[in-house]
């Protein structure tokens, strides 16, 4: 009983550190905020049409290569 | 419902979390970006479709999710050759010791499979409950929770037990106390 005990501290101990990394890696991220071109994105989208234009005028550049 | 100010605001609200989920699975911070891009393009389209009053940010993962989900399949090379490009995105680049670390994290998420990837982050670093999470990837809640706990030992096994990828997490511990002396 005491064995299982000690494996399963080890496992909790690896499972928050992973836990820890993974959180770290993604707040890294989430702290640098909103880049500008976002913000000026949602700003200059009138509504949903001018965002419809804007995805097929995309998506006729990527067809280009 | 229409694009008000208030939803205008509450998206941008959402891009930080949405970087961050675009990076986590896919390793890229260029390739992140267009997908964020993207995401508030097509829900700002189809804002006439969102609920008043539902999860705004489950909304917007979905759509990330589903783009993302789209568009690896047809650049799945590019993917593999893209890893290390997120250290990139840093702002401060860490120290040698913890960027190492960091990269091998990097790399063994990059192995998990993609449902138990995105269900990793999700609920271990998204924060979403066990039930938006299955929401937002289209499946049942314990799908989502046996996604996670595979993810998890995979992880472990994958990042503190060398080459026992294929063990199940009894033998994965067994192998680390037996690893001690080695």
């Amino acid at each position: 009983m005491k064995e299982a005990k000690k494996q399963g501290g080890l496992n909790a101990e690896i499972q928050s550190r992973i836990g820890h990394q993974l959180r770290a890696m993604y707040d890294d991220v989430v702290r640098q905020g909103v880049p500008d071109r976002f913000a000026e994105l949602i700003r200059k989208l009138d509504g949903p049409e001018a965002a419809a234009a804007q995805i097929d005028e995309t998506a006729k550049n990527d067809g280009r290569d | 419902m229409p694009l008000t100010d208030q939803l205008r605001d509450d998206i941008l609200a959402s891009v930080p979390s949405l970087r961050a989920f675009a990076i986590s699975l896919s390793g890229n911070g260029d390739r992140a970006d267009d997908l964020v891009q993207e995401t508030l393009l097509r829900a700002i389209a189809n804002i006439d479709s969102f609920q008043p009053g539902s999860n705004l940010p489950a909304w917007l993962f979905t759509i990330l999710r589903n783009l993302f989900r789209s568009d690896y399949r047809k650049r799945r090379r590019e993917v593999e050759d893209a890893e290390g490009n997120y250290a990139k995105t840093l702002k401060t680049q860490p120290s040698q010791n913890a960027h190492l670390e960091f990269e091998e994290f990097r790399t063994a998420l990059d192995k998990l499979p993609q449902d138990q990837r995105e269900a990793l982050i999700l609920v271990g670093a998204s924060g979403f409950s066990y039930e938006d999470a299955a929401a937002i990837c289209g499946c049942a809640v314990g799908t989502i929770k046996s996604r996670v706990n595979r993810a998890r030992s995979k992880l472990s096994a994958l990042l503190y037990v060398e080459g026992a990828e294929d063990f199940g997490p009894d033998e994965t511990v067994r192998a680390v106390i037996g690893g001690n002396g080695g």
